[in-house]
Order: C-alpha cells, then sequence, then structure tokens
C-alpha cells in the first residue's frame, strides 16, 4: 500500500507491533471472565420467557433454600440500594413521543423475551443458574408487538401497557423543495425495502465484576464496557453515590462493536447486588443470553423514491423510514437517523427529504453495531441510484459519476445537520476516483464478458457498486494525559476505550513520536475513570481521530518542556537537542546527552530548590482537542459474485474496497479495522438473521442458527488506499472503524441483481439467504410462465 | 470446588505437561476445570455450546471444544492449552510469533482456539494451502480480523515449522 501520509515520522505511519500482543498470545490476556475475587459470588439472571406478560407474582422461597444459594434479589429487594429504579441512557432529541426507560429488574411487566427479572447470586456460576431455574413466577402473557409495520397500524396492541400507542419518535430530515422537485423531474423511481442487521457478536460477551469496599464505602466496577466514564455517571445517579465512591474500568475487552456502549439493568444489578451483599459479585452474559439480552440494529423499512434529470443526476430524494425500536429507548433515535444522514451524503443531492417513524416492539432494545444505521442508509440510496440506471440505460458506475461529490467543491457544506445540530461538511476527498480506483481494481469494463463467458455454461455471474461516505470522529472530545515519571518511563492515560482495535499502540505510537520512538517506554492506560478524570469512550469510529489529536498535542507540549529543560540542564539552545529513546542528545554530539529519567527528577523539584525556569512543576501534560464538526471519510466497494440458481447460495468471487480515511497512522492496523467490517458486513448481506417469529419469541438464539462469517465464506478481498488528510485534526487523521462494513450489503444486492438479471429480479432487502433467492426465483419464473 | 452436593471424582489430567489431580464435580467442564479449578484462564469460552472454537484446547494431540467436555472425562489425558504452547524458556511457538506479525489478533478472544487448533492441523498437514487453512479454521470464528491475516500468519508459521526459509 502506499504510505505517504507521514514522511518524516519516525513511527506514525509505520506497521510498528502491537503493544497489545505479548499477553494476549500467551493466554496472559485479563478479560473480564479471568477475574476472580476472594469471597466473590456468582450471579445469573431470571429473564422473561414471554415477549410480553405481567408479572403477577414471584416467588424465590425454594430457591433461595438451594445449597450455596447467598440471594435472589428482585427490584423490590435491592430498592433500599438504588436512588432511581430506572436506566435514563436516552440522548437527547426533540423526536420522542414517549419515554421509555428500561428499569433495573422488570417488576410488574416483562417487555421482551430476555428481559432480566431477578438476580440470583451463589457459590458459583452453576449454582446461581439453578437457582434462577428454581425461582417460580406466575405470569399473565399479554398481546404482542412483533412486527414494526404493524405497530403503528390503527388499534394495533401497544408493546407496553397503558401506552397510548406504539409510536416512541418522528422526525423529519430534510432540505430543500422536494416536492417541486418531484413535480417537475422527468423520471421517477421508486423502491420498498427491508433492511435487517442483527446482533455485534463481539466474541467476548458482555459482563461485569463489582468490588465493594465496606472500608470507604467505595465500589469499582469493571466492565467489559466501551464507555467507562458514562457507566460511572449512570452507577452514581442510580446507586445514589458521589462520583469519586465508584470506579469504572475496563480489563482487556474482547470486541465490542457498539453494544456495550449500552449501559444495561445486568451492571447496575450486579452493582446494587454487591452493595447489597457486600461481597465481590461477578455476572457474564452467555452467548444465548448475548441473543436476548444485548442489544441488536433489526429491521427498518425504507419506501423511498429518487427524481433525477434526463441524464440522470439527482434532482431530489424523498421517503419514509420506520424503524424497530425493541421494547426500550436504551440510546434513543441515533441508529435511524444514523441512517438518514448517511444516506445522501456521497452525492449532491439538491432536495432531500425522509420522514422518520420509531415503533416500540416487544424485542431486544435496538442500539448501535458496527456502521449504527450507515449500512441500511447507504443500501436505500445505492438500490435508487441502481433502479435508475436500469431505466435511463445508464451503467451504474456512470450514474454514480455524475453524482459524487466532485472534488473541486470540497469543503462541501450539506444543508444537513448531526444529531448535535453540528453543521455536516464534507472535508475533503475524491470520491469519483475512489470510486474509479475501486472499479479498475475489478476490471469492472471487462466483467460484461466474464459475465457473458459464465452465461454460455449456464452460470449466473453478477457485479455490484456501492459508495459510502462515513462521518467519523465524533466530538467533542477524549481526554489524554502524557506524564514522564522519574524511572524516565512514560505514561498515557485516557478516557478512549480499548475494545481490541488497537488502541494502545495507536496512543503509544502517536505519544512516542515526539518522545523518543520507543514504543516499549510508554504505558497506556485506556478506559479507567481512577485514570482519566474525563472520557467519552469508543462509539462512531472515534478514537484515533479524537484522542489521537488529543495525544499528540499533549505529546508535542511535554517535548517542548523536556527539551528546554534538558537545555537548561546542558547549557545549549533547546533546538539543538532531540530526544532518542530514553535519552535527549545534543544533535550530531552523541556524549552529551541526558536521561529523561534526570530531566523528569529535575522537573519533580526538591524541597527549597527552584525549578527549571519557564514552566511548572513536573512532566505532565493533560490535553482534551475539542472539535465539534466530524471529519468524513468515503469509500467505494465492488464485488463480483455467483449465484447458484438450484440452490440459491451466493458465493462472493472478490470483492475491491477502496477508501480514504485521511492519513493512515498504521497502515496494517487501519486494513484490520477495514477487513473486520468487510466480514461483518458480508454477514449481513448473506448470512447474519436475527430471527423472532410472531410472538416475538427468537429463534436465532445460537450460533449454530445465526450464522457469523467463518474463513472459508470470506472472498479474495483487495484494499486499495487513498490518503486525503483532513484539514480538521492536526494529524489529518479520519476515522476508520466502521467503514469496512457500510458498504457491502448494498454492493452484494447490486451484484446479486445483476446476476439475476435474466429473471428481472430487484433485490429489495437483506440479508439474501439461499431460501430468499430461491423465492425470488421461484416468484420471477411464475410470473413470466403466466 | 463445592457445587452444591453435585457428584464429583477425583480426576488427575496432565495440562502443559504438570499432573494436575482435583475433585471435579460431574458436570464441570473442561473449560471451566481449566479456567475456574486450575486458573488458566487463557482459554476462553465465546458461547458454550461447541461453534465458536475460541475454547479448544488439544487433548492427547487433538483439537477438542473443552466446553463440549467435561472434566471427568480427561481424567487419565494429556491436555495442552495457550498456556502451554511456548517453548520452556518462554519463546513464542512458530504460530504465537507468526500471529503477532501478521496481526492474525486484535482483540485476542478467539485467538487460543485458532492457535490450538493450527498447532494440530499443521502437525496433520504440514505444507497446506491457503483454502486448506480456511477450511481447518472454519470451526473458528473471529469477529475482528476477517481472517486473511490468521491464514497469512499459519502459511508462515508452518514454513518455520517446516524449516524451510527464514521468518522475517
Amino acid at each position: 500500500m502506499t504510505v505517504g501520509g507521514f514522511p518524516q515520522a519516525r513511527v506514525l505511519g509505520r506497521d510498528v507491533p502491537r503493544v497489545e500482543d505479548e499477553p494476549l498470545i500467551r493466554g496472559k490476556g485479563r478479560f473480564l471472565d479471568d477475574i476472580a475475587l476472594p469471597d466473590m459470588l456468582h450471579a445469573a439472571f431470571l429473564r422473561s420467557p414471554h415477549a410480553h406478560a405481567l408479572i403477577r407474582g414471584i416467588d424465590a422461597a425454594a430457591a433461595r433454600a438451594l445449597p450455596g444459594v447467598a440471594a435472589i434479589l428482585t427490584l423490590a429487594d435491592l430498592l433500599p440500594c438504588l436512588a432511581e429504579t430506572c436506566l435514563k441512557t436516552a440522548m437527547p432529541s426533540p423526536s420522542y413521543r414517549q419515554q421509555l426507560d428500561r428499569p433495573v429488574l422488570a417488576d410488574r411487566e416483562a417487555v421482551h423475551v430476555g428481559e432480566p427479572i431477578a438476580i440470583a447470586l451463589a457459590e458459583s456460576r452453576a449454582l446461581a443458574e439453578d437457582a434462577a431455574a428454581a425461582v417460580e413466577i406466575d405470569y399473565d402473557p399479554l398481546p404482542v408487538v412483533a412486527d414494526c409495520l404493524a405497530a403503528l397500524e390503527a388499534g394495533a396492541a401497544t408493546a407496553h401497557r397503558g401506552a397510548p400507542s406504539n409510536l416512541v419518535a418522528e422526525m423529519t430530515m430534510g432540505f430543500g423543495d422536494v416536492d417541486r422537485a418531484f413535480e417537475q423531474a422527468p423520471h421517477r423511481f421508486r423502491e420498498r425495502l427491508r433492511i435487517h442487521r442483527g446482533g455485534s457478536h463481539s466474541m467476548e460477551c458482555r459482563g461485569v465484576v463489582a468490588v465493594p469496599e465496606p472500608v470507604e464505602d467505595r465500589l469499582t466496577v469493571w466492565s467489559s464496557t466501551q464507555m467507562p466514564h458514562a457507566a460511572r455517571r449512570l452507577l452514581c445517579d442510580i446507586l445514589g453515590l458521589d462520583e469519586n465512591r465508584i470506579r469504572v474500568a475496563t480489563p482487556d475487552i474482547g470486541g465490542a462493536f457498539g453494544p456495550k456502549l449500552v449501559f444495561y439493568p445486568e451492571e447496575v444489578a450486579v452493582a446494587a447486588a454487591a452493595r447489597a451483599t457486600g461481597r465481590p459479585v461477578k455476572w457474564v452474559e452467555d452467548r444465548r443470553e448475548h441473543f436476548v439480552a444485548t442489544a441488536q440494529e433489526r429491521d427498518q423499512y425504507w419506501d423511498v423514491e429518487l427524481a433525477t434529470d434526463a441524464d440522470g443526476r439527482i434532482l431530489a430524494v424523498r421517503g419514509a423510514l420506520v424503524h424497530d425500536h425493541g421494547a426500550w429507548t436504551v440510546r434513543g433515535v441515533n441508529v435511524p437517523q444514523g441512517a438518514m444522514g448517511a444516506m445522501p451524503l456521497a452525492y449532491v443531492v439538491p432536495a432531500y427529504r425522509i420522514g422518520l417513524k420509531v415503533a416500540a416492539t416487544n424485542k431486544v432494545p435496538v442500539a448501535p453495531v458496527r456502521g449504527a444505521g450507515q449500512p441500511q442508509g447507504v443500501f436505500a440510496m445505492e438500490r435508487l441510484l441502481d433502479a435508475a440506471a436500469r431505466g435511463l440505460g445508464l451503467d451504474r458506475a456512470e450514474i454514480r459519476r455524475r453524482n459524487l461529490v466532485p472534488p473541486d467543491r470540497m469543503p462541501y457544506a450539506t444543508p444537513l445537520k448531526t444529531r448535535g445540530g453540528i453543521a455536516v461538511t464534507l472535508d475533503s476527498g475524491d470520491y469519483p476516483r475512489c470510486q474509479q480506483m475501486a472499479l479498475d481494481g475489478a476490471d469492472w469494463s471487462g466483467f460484461p464478458a466474464r459475465q457473458a463467458a459464465a452465461r454460455a455454461k449456464g452460470r449466473y455471474l453478477g457485479i455490484g457498486l456501492a459508495n459510502y461516505v462515513e462521518g467519523t470522529g465524533r466530538g467533542p472530545y477524549e481526554h489524554v494525559s502524557v506524564r514522564i515519571e522519574g524511572s524516565g518511563k512514560i505514561f498515557v492515560a485516557t478516557g478512549a476505550a480499548a475494545m481490541g482495535q488497537g488502541t494502545r499502540t495507536m496512543l503509544a505510537q502517536i505519544v512516542a513520536e515526539q518522545l523518543g520512538g520507543d514504543l516499549g517506554r510508554i504505558e497506556v492506560i485506556t478506559g479507567d475513570t481512577a485514570a482519566a478524570p474525563l472520557g467519552l469512550g469508543g462509539s462512531n469510529s472515534r478514537q484515533a481521530v479524537m484522542a489521537g489529536s488529543s495525544a499528540h498535542v499533549a505529546a508535542r507540549r511535554l517535548r517542548q518542556r523536556v527539551l528546554e529543560i534538558a537545555g537548561q540542564l546542558l547549557e545549549v539552545a533547546p533546538a539543538d537537542l532531540e530526544i532518542d529513546g530514553d535519552r535527549v542528545r545534543l544533535k550530531g554530539v552523541a556524549e552529551v546527552s541526558l536521561g529523561l529519567s534526570a530531566i523528569a527528577r529535575a522537573a519533580a523539584g526538591q524541597a527549597g530548590f527552584p525549578l527549571p525556569e519557564g514552566g511548572g512543576p513536573g512532566l505532565f501534560a493533560r490535553e482534551e482537542v475539542v472539535i465539534d464538526a466530524m471529519t468524513y471519510a468515503n469509500g467505494s466497494a465492488v464485488a463480483e459474485l455467483e449465484v447458484d440458481i438450484g440452490t440459491g447460495k451466493v458465493t462472493i468471487l472478490n470483492l475491491v474496497f477502496a477508501h480514504d480515511c485521511g492519513r493512515a497512522l498504521h497502515p496494517r492496523l487501519v486494513e484490520g479495522q477495514l477487513m473486520g467490517g468487510i466480514a461483518h458486513g458480508i454477514g449481513n448481506a448473506l448470512y447474519e438473521y436475527m430471527v423472532y417469529d410472531e410472538n416475538a419469541q427468537p429463534l436465532t438464539t445460537n450460533l449454530a442458527e445465526y450464522l457469523l462469517v467463518t474463513a472459508t465464506e470470506m472472498p479474495p478481498v483487495k484494499i486499495l488506499h487513498m490518503e486525503s488528510p483532513t484539514p480538521l485534526n492536526p494529524l489529518g487523521i479520519k476515522g476508520v472503524g466502521e467503514a469496512g462494513v457500510i458498504p457491502i450489503g448494498a454492493a452484494v444486492a447490486s451484484a446479486v441483481e445483476d446476476a439475476l438479471s435474466p429473471w428481472k429480479i430487484k433485490i429489495d432487502r437483506l440479508p439474501l439467504s439461499p431460501v430468499e433467492i430461491l423465492a425470488l426465483l421461484n416468484a420471477a419464473k411464475a410470473r413470466d410462465s403466466l | 470446588m463445592s457445587d452444591g452436593g453435585c457428584a464429583s471424582r477425583s480426576i488427575a489430567v496432565t495440562v502443559n505437561g504438570s499432573v494436575c489431580r482435583a475433585e471435579a464435580p460431574v458436570r464441570l467442564t473442561l473449560s471451566d476445570f481449566l479456567r475456574q479449578t486450575l486458573h488458566l484462564t487463557g482459554t476462553h469460552l465465546g458461547c458454550e455450546h461447541g461453534v465458536c472454537g475460541a475454547c479448544t484446547v488439544l487433548v492427547d494431540g487433538r483439537a477438542m471444544r473443552s466446553c463440549l467436555m467435561l472434566a471427568v472425562q480427561a481424567d487419565g489425558h494429556q491436555v495442552t492449552t495457550i498456556e502451554g504452547l511456548a517453548a520452556p524458556d518462554g519463546s513464542l511457538h512458530p504460530l504465537q510469533a507468526a500471529f503477532c506479525r501478521h496481526h492474525g489478533l486484535q482483540c485476542g478472544f478467539c485467538t487460543p482456539g485458532l492457535l490450538t487448533t493450527l498447532v494440530e492441523f499443521l502437525k496433520d498437514c504440514p505444507d497446506p494451502t491457503a483454502a486448506e487453512i480456511r477450511e481447518a479454521i472454519s470451526g473458528n470464528i473471529c469477529r475482528c480480523t476477517g481472517y486473511d491475516s490468521i491464514v497469512a500468519a499459519t502459511i508462515e508459521a508452518a514454513r518455520a515449522l517446516r524449516g524451510d526459509g527464514t521468518t522475517p
């Protein structure tokens, strides 16, 4: 790949070894379930087997009498430990029509299968599960809302008893005179789409260990969370404790991909149970619980229309979106809002309007999964463009080329605003060139010959293309501090959370660039409220941008102070000094040098002696670079695939992914993020389907029923890089954590439609299982035989 | 460990070369025995129903799902976990070294099962093609890497284990 971003740099832009690997590769990592403490109780949750039911009574007498059982606690039992009984985790939005804050434990009404009702505490997890199974609950089943479209029909049952309706939120996003544009447009194309995304399925499920410290009335909560600072604030609110009483810390995290940014009932119940019993309590989610208790993205229905001129130039886009919200508001409307915001972003769209309705259902609450709505928005836009290309007789790449935001209009101010009201301005990039790279990489122009040759042999090949623009690096800040202690070792602490992406390596690299170039001398502490006073944590492909910028500025400032003090001690000009490893040296005169250790000790001062001049005591720099505007990354994916028309099986033969995330701090980490996202995107396109029946009973609750992509499903993937540095942050970087997943579903759908073009089949949904493909083929054949 | 009066057996399992004697409840899985009784937490549990492969260990050299095997079934057998892959002097197994070089791990949660699966595979198939490697690890789910880096690492490790060519 091209690495041109940091030509003068020592370690930035280079594939340095990951600092995370050494313990992990030896089996010495410390994940949440590896924490074992003396006197620790193990928790299991009793969960509702009903999608919607009244809870008429809970009888835990038999369960409490079982051997090894310490307690069975319901909401009523936890009340003495709780200042509030609900989790207020919804982000602000004027769109809400009802408030659905979920309870710490359900006590009168259960509203989805898997909702926790009681926590069993025992000497082992097995005994806690035995106890939970022995609790008797008297349920009175209630009417169930299983589908978000049906939920909004007049007279529909409500997902919550006594609710006025299932409408949780509604809003309209858009700009321009849409209806006038449609009235005057020569061409219109309409698509009705159903897009499903399942769960995140990090290989490590969620988990919490709460450790009460009665001497000082403190609580340490180890949590596999993406947002430790937010978790602490919520725990403080719910437990009625000051922030200095609670530490939330993250051990090694075995993947997260979105749902671990939500705060969950189990985290509160475990913390409250630890305070109630005075003993450490551990709960580790098992995979079956993950299917019924961890947030998912699930269903969206789009009814959208595109207006173009005779040349295929976009005049307007309009439509309606219905989003399955699940039973509670755990994050807000950000998933559908992200989908609507992503839809037009890559293209010049003069007028745009999407009306959103968010519907409550009796299912697991919805919250972001890698991509956070953007794959759905991109899918809707790209399906419309394919329809327009077909209708106008244009090549699918050509219609996109005509509409992509051109480089000479950068920065391109759209009329859109983010959820926080911040203007959406595409800051940099060359989208048409990026698309061309992908097309060339996939030999798009040579495909018709390949397709014809295959058809002659009875094989059905298709090729598809999709573009995306992704808002990354959501601000306003991330905290980073850099400190050089008396040993000369460098400590970095941040509110950012490491979930497996190489966050520590990335920050160590940025700091090392300024402070000697040796990553081995740097320790990075992530995701610990005791180490960082502030933090927003991991989401929105933000940490390299936000924490990276803060680390860069803090380390540069510290470097200046180091050189200033060294200059005084060595009696030379700071400009003539350089930091190399753990020493400051006079350039070109190797024997004149001073250790970082000596400089740190001088800066720390001694009682009665003056400090080095020009600054305060200590070698410490703290920074929270504030950037409100997001920086927009982009890319284009081309998928070439074969559809077996006998079995409905889709085999991706080749995938090309051209992208631009600004300067790449660490090209291998960037590629790793993209590849993981691409694999997830292939799963969303072809395999991952979280199925519920008409009673909102989940039918795919293990990994044999819900299919994650394995090595044999991965096609050959070619990643092509562009680097358009953003002017918005000092390193010129854009986020890349979610990019891979965003265009894959749309590109695969386009390619399947192309493969099935002899039958004029329209692809209007994801995922595309063999069953779906065969059904489409059979329907088309039946239609054609009429 | 106490397990509520559940029946237990005395077992002796050779784990990473050392004989471990313990009283194991009959319902205790091998994975829980390794993690909880022996404190060998390098073996991870990703699904506990035998699909994800994270908990894979070697039993008498064969890759086994430790979540689907009872501790009592390991009585008298040799078990190797990720903690036992490095040489006694601490130097990494060629697979471990290659995983680091090729970014075959990100979060590291699935890594123990992939390594043990591949240790067995490379013994049976010392010079595999990429397709054969993919087949061999198709019972191990990784949500982070997209697998290409794991395949590349395995090809390099196979070369090192065969002793032909040098690793970078």
